[in-house]
């Protein structure tokens, strides 16, 4: 750890030893249970997010199970629902939703930005005790008898079955405000924490990601917790809102429901391409290639997101006017994400390309994002949506947009900062394995998707007609290997946490703060001191303290080869505060 | 490549959504194999020689980043066009055309022609255009037909409808599309496209169906109601209880303990009042839509479900003339 002595004035009270870190300098449950340290409630929501995708995960490859032979093959039409629908639920709301602005977003953005923490850090522990609270309430909803109704909740099926719902229903509110709490937190922290020299053309894009995103998730999240509201006010009180049988309307509750939903995507999206643009930057060792458009393309994603939420329903009962200036507008906002697929690929140009595991997912996702942007286009298209709507491949594009996109750049992202979190490196051998063993089950499952989904296949069908049989038999085969590639993914994650190599404080040589200015593990508070900005973040050419002390490669056996630090900022002590 | 991707197409919308579909499938193709082959490419031609490589920046180019702002605007634009024109046909119904209810339960589609008929197959004409006015008992449901490519969701409190012209004989599926419950995915049904002769001839016969016996009505409305998505007839776990044996049993337990002799009194209460009884060990899951039947149907179903048993009648039942018979 580099120790300044010019300038004490602005280091920390004397109170870290050498070799102190966030993770050893307090160590009892409690200090986790209580912490307000950004990283480490980074971690504590890593920890609970995994044990969610696994659980969701787990109900991914029982459905392909059951879904191995047309008929009723291991479970009854009534647990097949019940299955598939906790699998949406918790995929969607508990994890994709928060997923990388509270895991990623919450370690890494305070850093980027060179910032000692978020600005409300009470309100950041706050989130996960609400998350927490949120799936406390879904685990009630299993045990009074499960929830049917598919991730949507359409009524009046909903109001008709089963006695969970009322508690998923709440579940999703309360969790809702977890979100709100972590994008409220991100927005203020963005606007008023950069260090001096961090212009809004310097940010790293994973911040420009975030920043988007969090505008969305407080704008949006507000209408999904009022639908559930409404809904639970319907069954308690019996107001007419939603149920015909009481003057209410369905069509209403689609809207409602989309209207935070469709959002909702783009909350599940953006932070991927953040994501997306540090990996590439880094592993290309060049600037982003139309940095400001990328930057720009998140924000005009973000609202024009709120716009496009009748496209979900243009067999829905809905005006015909209405579906076309909603499927307009849905191409409008197709512009964007090519956008950046184009200046992603651009950046590679002439770069120096190191084909590490975070690359390698990297690449994935511009593949898989693809496939998933064409299909996007294609249900778009208010005749072909006719067909198309309500069978597998709807299932099969958005399994391409949240899957192959947001969970594809999530595993980028966690091997690319595991160094960073953990202190230590993964097996870059396995690494490679899992990436190619997921890439190769997760088109194996989905593709035949999409040829199912065109061939007429509706989805949520627990049994089906037996010429469906081979694809959905080869999907279920995929589902298969995609599970190995994860599985082996959390068995060489644990394995590293004790025997894995120690990491040197930058390992893939990247320019942007967390890794130029920061430990190996990092201080308590971040920064010695509160660096100073003198170029943007995939300034490589510029980036002395990269190349100045080494070559940039990992070198493991000499765990803290610190690069030469970003200046120190002059003395500002109101910043202090 | 059309028929790896789409099924058989039988109506006179479908070569219209297929060409659409198969053009943007080509289009992108093309630009995926071309962002996938650049990206390879830059990946093998600019990969690290040496751990401490410093490329020179690249300078942005405004021309290359308009033209792909602007050439993907056009083609979206141009599918979206495309797209708009069919959809516009779709929902605009001919007024000459045919018209056929359908009425969507959990988990059953009925269909009722002009003179009455119903029938739990969609026969429709071929050459015909045809307009199906649909509306939902109980949640939604949805209509779709995938060798016509039509698709419609079916609402309880209004009326929808979708238009199609069929262009071929021969039997297709029809399937819920919008998630309705346990049996959403037993929820299909055929359609029997034939000549306008063959439908003539079926409309007449099928027309005949009130003067048939009894339990011959009944076994038809059995199937045709739905009954048979939930009450089997060879005594197999459904949603509801099985018909076999049911008549004529004295130790029938409801779900309040009680138990009692199902005679004809008991299932004419069944039907028409669901929610008044519910057996032990079932859920109140049966639509009330039932008690629109008529007297006759009634009672038709009625004798329907006695045939199902060999047991005697309930004494309740004995020593009374059925007027009905």
């Amino acid at each position: 750890m580099s120790t300044d002595t010019q300038n004490t004035a602005v280091a920390q009270p004397d109170e870290h030893e050498e070799g102190e870190n966030y993770l050893n300098h307090e160590t009892s449950v409690w200090s986790w249970l209580s912490t307000k340290d950004h990283k480490r409630i980074g971690v504590l929501y890593c920890v609970t997010l995994a044990l969610v995708f696994l659980a969701a995960g787990v109900l991914a490859l029982v459905m392909r199970a059951e879904l191995s032979g047309p008929g009723e093959t291991m479970m009854a039409n009534d647990t097949y629902n019940q299955v598939f629908s906790m699998h949406g639920i918790m995929m969607v709301f508990l994890f994709l939703v928060p997923s990388i602005p509270a895991i990623l977003g919450n370690f890494v953005l305070p850093m980027q930005i060179g910032a000692k923490d978020v600005a409300f850090p009470r309100l950041n522990l706050a989130s996960w005790y609400v998350y927490l609270a949120g799936a406390t309430l879904t685990i009630m909803a299993l045990l009074w008898g499960g929830v049917d109704t598919g991730w949507t909740f359409y009524t009046p099926y909903s109001k008709t079955t089963g006695g969970g719902v009322l508690w998923m229903t709440s579940a999703i509110f309360v969790a809702g405000f977890a979100n709100i709490f972590t994008g409220l937190n991100f927005i203020v922290t963005i606007h008023k924490m950069r260090a001096p020299g961090m212009t809004w053309n310097r940010l790293p894009l994973f911040v420009w990601g975030m920043y988007a995103t969090s505008i969305v998730q407080v704008l949006a999240t507000p209408v999904i917790g009022i639908t559930m509201v409404l809904l639970i006010l319907e069954q308690v009180l019996q107001i007419g809102i939603f149920d015909p049988s009481l003057g209410g309307d369905p069509v209403l509750f689609q809207h409602f429901f989309w209207f935070y939903s469709h959002p909702a995507v783009y909350i599940m999206i953006l932070p991927a391409f953040g994501i997306m643009s540090e990996l590439i930057a880094t592993f290309s060792r060049s600037r982003i290639f139309g940095y400001r458009a990328i930057a720009l393309s998140s924000v005009a994603i973000a609202m024009l997101g709120f716009l496009v939420w009748g496209h979900h329903m243009f067999v829905s009962g809905q005006s015909v006017v209405s579906s076309i200036v909603f499927s307009l507008i849905t191409y409008l906002i197709g512009i964007p994400s090519g956008i950046k697929v184009f200046n992603w690929v651009a950046t590679l140009y002439k770069g120096s390309i190191w084909l590490q595991t975070p690359m390698i997912y990297a690449l994935s996702f511009l593949f898989l994002f693809s496939i998933g942007g064409f299909t996007g286009i294609m249900v778009g298209v208010l005749s072909v949506d006719v067909h198309l709507h309500d069978t597998y491949y709807i299932v099969s594009h958005f399994h391409y947009v949240m899957m192959g996109g947001t969970v594809v750049a999530l595993l980028g992202g966690m091997h690319y900062w595991w160094p960073k979190i953990t202190g230590r490196m993964y097996n870059e051998t396995l690494g490679k394995i899992a990436a190619f063993l997921v890439f190769v089950g997760f088109n194996l499952t989905f593709f035949p998707q999409l040829v199912l989904g065109a061939k007429g296949m509706p989805r949520r069908y627990a049994t089906y007609a037996d010429r469906f049989t081979d694809l959905h038999q080869l999907s279920t085969a995929g589902s298969g290997v995609l599970g190995v590639g994860l599985f082996l993914v959390l068995g060489y994650a644990l394995w590293s946490l004790k025997y894995g190599e120690k990491a040197p404080a930058n390992p893939w040589g990247a320019a942007t703060l967390e890794w130029t200015n920061v430990a190996a593990l990092p201080d308590p508070h971040n920064f010695k001191r509160t660096p100073l900005i003198t170029r943007g973040p995939y300034d490589f050419h510029l980036a002395d303290e990269v190349f100045g002390g080494g070559d940039g490669e990992a070198d493991g056996d000499q765990g803290l080869r610190v690069p030469d630090a970003a200046p120190a900022a002059p003395l500002e002590p109101s910043r202090d505060a | 490549m059309g028929d790896f991707w789409l099924p058989e197409a039988a109506s006179t919308i479908a070569p219209e959504v297929d060409s659409l579909f198969l053009f943007v499938t080509a289009v992108s193709a093309i630009l995926l194999v071309g962002v996938t082959g650049a990206m390879l490419y830059f990946v093998y031609r600019y990969r690290r020689q040496s751990p401490g490589e410093r490329p020179a920046p690249v300078e942005e180019s405004k021309l290359l980043e308009i033209s792909w702002i602007v050439i993907p605007t056009i083609l979206v634009l141009l599918v979206f066009n495309w797209g708009f024109k069919s959809y516009v046909k779709m929902h605009a119904v001919p007024s000459e055309a045919y018209e056929i209810r359908v009425e969507a339960q959990q988990w059953n589609f009925l269909f009722e022609y002009p003179n009455g008929v119903t029938s739990d197959t969609l026969y429709v004409p071929e050459g015909e255009k045809v307009k199906m006015r649909m509306s939902s008992a109980d949640v939604l449901h949805g209509f779709f037909i995938p060798a016509f490519r039509v698709k419609y969701d079916i609402l309880p409190n209004r009326y929808t409808s979708v238009w199609f012209e069929a262009t071929k004989e021969g039997d297709y599926d029809l399937f819920c599309t919008e998630y309705c419950g346990r049996n959403h995915s037993e929820m299909d049904k055929v359609v029997r496209v034939v000549s306008q002769d063959a439908f003539d001839n079926w409309l007449e016969e099928a027309g005949t169906s009130e003067d048939i016996p009894l339990p011959e009505l009944g076994k038809q409305l059995y199937s045709q109601r739905g009954c048979q998505g939930c009450h089997s007839l060879d005594g197999s776990e459904m949603v509801g209880p099985s018909f076999q044996g049911l008549y004529g049993r004295t130790d029938h337990e409801m779900s309040d303990g009680t138990t009692l002799a199902v005679d004809e009194n008991y299932l004419r209460e069944s039907i028409l009042k669901p929610e008044a009884r519910i057996v032990a060990g079932y859920d109140n899951l049966m639509p009330g839509s039932y008690s629109s039947l008529s007297e006759r149907q009634l009672t038709g179903l009625i004798e329907f479900i006695k045939e199902q048993s060999d047991k005697e009648p309930p004494a309740s039942d004995q020593g009374q003339t059925t007027a009905t018979n």
